[in-house]
């Protein structure tokens, strides 16, 4: 029921939770004594297929649902409870990149004014907000013009990258990325990938990486955390995971993962509860 | 797409024009009677369109009425637009509670016929425009409501709001920065749809007397004055109607013209009619 694998190490860990679990009104258990730690600075990569309870994961993450039961800390603090302006604070450096490129922006707001809305959050006044924006939008390889677009003026990899701009624009520590590249073309995902890694490496920052996709989570993800139904049913360090998957549940995920060449993905992949499910998953390149 | 204005929003604005400088385009004293010239032919020397049953002349008093007449159809839309947008907003945003509350309070008022409530509402009040402003108000209210928690509802669950919120931003800062942003052109374009609407229930509360008082014109209450007269003068006692269909019918083209225009990036559907089933 509980992994204590999870529970052992840890101190220092910048998001802990602890048996957590989050029942839906009268459904069955969205997620059912989950552990889970992310240290500062790496990647955990959390998979499952759709169902699995990855995103109330991620909303309990970021303190958008509270628990039923268990704790979810981020460095110390409740995320569902940081409120006011020490709260804000602490919050800052806990940031979301949501999934659809569709709904992850504000349609009625410039590119740019979603950026400016989470400085103005964290105090940055409004004389440095179009400076700062025009920076943000170059490290994360956008035009800083591109800020007066509109999100259905932008591309769906413009529109992430422009998601990844916001949540970098309070300097977190952590970032919890929903399915961030789901939606997008593999070309357009592995330019988004790269972008993500590359910010870690220079800004030190981690995240819990969340997707259906094995390919996407193995290029990116230090660690990673396998859950089905609510439940982890596997978890380890990328490498060891991948050489010696424990669970049949693994195991059939990377069946339908196994080194298939690149193509453009399906919106949604098989689920690969048998092994040896005809339809691979596409992997944008070797990792 | 045309990004040209279309013709209703020209029309409409020279209504406008005409609505604030009406009192000086008059050719003759809008409340000067003259018993000797009283429901004169249109085309009359000096009063092309006729005069009423007092002998004042109509097209003076048409024109300044179009202040007054067209006020007590644009400010309860305005002000239900306000009322509307709000409390729609808070309806989508404020949780279970507060969305039952809010919307059942609604029902009961769109449970009235429209014309009815108004003209209970304004019969409570003194007559005058401040009548028309509250009573239409108050009818047009739910209606507007609906349109911005349709909106709100729509949304309310994207992930861009639960951005902004981890971002740290209070629910006042997500319903005006973020929220208000995406109710607000739709609220604008329903408005302007009800505007022709409020205009011919503004009229309607006149010609009851329950609007603006005499001697003060105003096109229900002309239409009311020259009743009489509808079968021994009937081209001069029809034009405060046909005025009202006419200015009617331009703000529901207009309406209807930024309806097709509006969205481009998500559809804005059509919203429920006020007067729905009535």
């Amino acid at each position: 029921m509980t992994h204590d694998e999870a529970a052992a190490p840890g101190d220092g860990a910048l998001l802990r939770l602890d048996r957590v679990s989050k029942r839906y009104r009268r459904d069955a258990l969205a997620l059912d004594g989950v552990s889970l730690r992310v240290a500062a600075g790496e990647t955990v990569g959390l998979v499952g297929e759709s169902g699995s309870g990855k995103s109330t994961l991620a909303r309990l993450a970021l303190g958008l649902l509270a628990p039923d039961s268990g704790t979810v800390r981020f460095d110390g603090h409740d995320p569902h409870r940081l409120r006011g302006t020490a709260g804000r604070r602490v919050r800052a450096r806990l940031q979301f990149v949501p999934q659809q490129p569709r709904g992850s922006l504000n349609p009625a707001l410039r590119a740019g004014e979603a950026v400016a809305f989470a400085l103005r959050l964290h105090g940055t006044p409004r004389r440095e907000r179009p400076d700062r924006v025009a920076d943000l939008f170059r490290k994360v390889g956008l035009d800083p013009g591109l800020a007066r677009r509109r999100p259905r003026e932008l591309s769906g990899g413009q529109v992430q990258r422009v998601a990844v701009a916001r949540a970098l624009a309070t300097r977190p520590d952590l970032i919890v990325c929903d399915e961030p590249t789901s939606a997008l073309d593999t070309t357009v995902q592995a330019q988004v990938l790269d972008l993500l890694a590359g910010l870690q490496e220079r800004l030190g920052v981690a995240y819990l990486f969340i997707s259906h996709d094995l390919a996407v989570v193995r290029r990116l993800a230090h660690r990673v955390v396998v859950l089905r139904h609510g439940r982890i049913v596997e978890e380890g360090d990328a490498a060891s995971l991948w050489e010696v998957p424990r669970h049949p549940y693994t195991r059939a995920l990377l069946a339908a993962d196994d080194g298939a060449p690149a193509r453009r993905r399906a919106p949604e992949p098989p689920t690969p509860t048998r092994p040896g499910d005809p339809e691979p998953v596409g992997e944008p390149s070797a990792p | 797409m045309s990004r040209r204005p279309p013709l209703s929003a020209y029309a409409a604005a020279a209504l406008l024009l005409l609505a604030v400088a009406g009192p000086l385009l008059t050719p003759d004293d809008p409340d000067a009677g003259n018993l000797r010239e009283r429901l004169l032919a249109p085309g009359s020397a000096g009063h092309p369109l006729g005069t009423d049953t007092q002998g004042r002349d109509v097209l003076s008093r048409l024109l300044v009425a179009a202040g007054p007449s067209l006020l007590g159809g644009l400010l309860p839309v305005v002000v239900a637009t306000l009322a509307g947008g709000l409390l729609g907003i808070a309806a989508g945003l404020g949780g279970r509670t507060t969305e039952n509350v809010l919307l059942r309070a609604l029902d009961v008022l769109y449970a009235f016929p429209g014309v009815l409530l108004a003209i209970t509402v304004a019969t409570v009040l003194r007559p005058g425009l401040l009548a028309t402003v509250v009573s239409l108000s108050v009818v047009l209210t739910p209606a507007v409501t609906r349109v911005a928690f349709t909106e709100v509802r729509r949304i309310r669950t994207a992930a861009f709001l639960e951005a902004a919120r981890v971002s740290g931003a209070g629910a006042a800062s997500v319903a005006v920065r973020q929220v208000a942003p995406v109710v607000a052109p739709v609220l604008l374009v329903y408005a302007s749809s009800l505007v022709g609407l409020a205009v011919v229930y503004a009229a309607g509360l006149s010609f009851l007397g329950l609007g603006v008082p005499p001697p003060a014109a105003e096109w229900g209450a002309m239409l009311d004055e020259l009743r009489p007269s509808l079968l021994t003068r009937p081209e001069v006692a029809v034009l405060p109607a046909v005025t009202i269909l006419v200015v009617s019918v331009v703000f529901n083209c207009l309406g209807e013209a930024l309806r097709r225009r509006a969205g481009g990036g998500h559809e804005v559907g059509r919203p429920p009619a006020v007067e729905a089933a009535r």
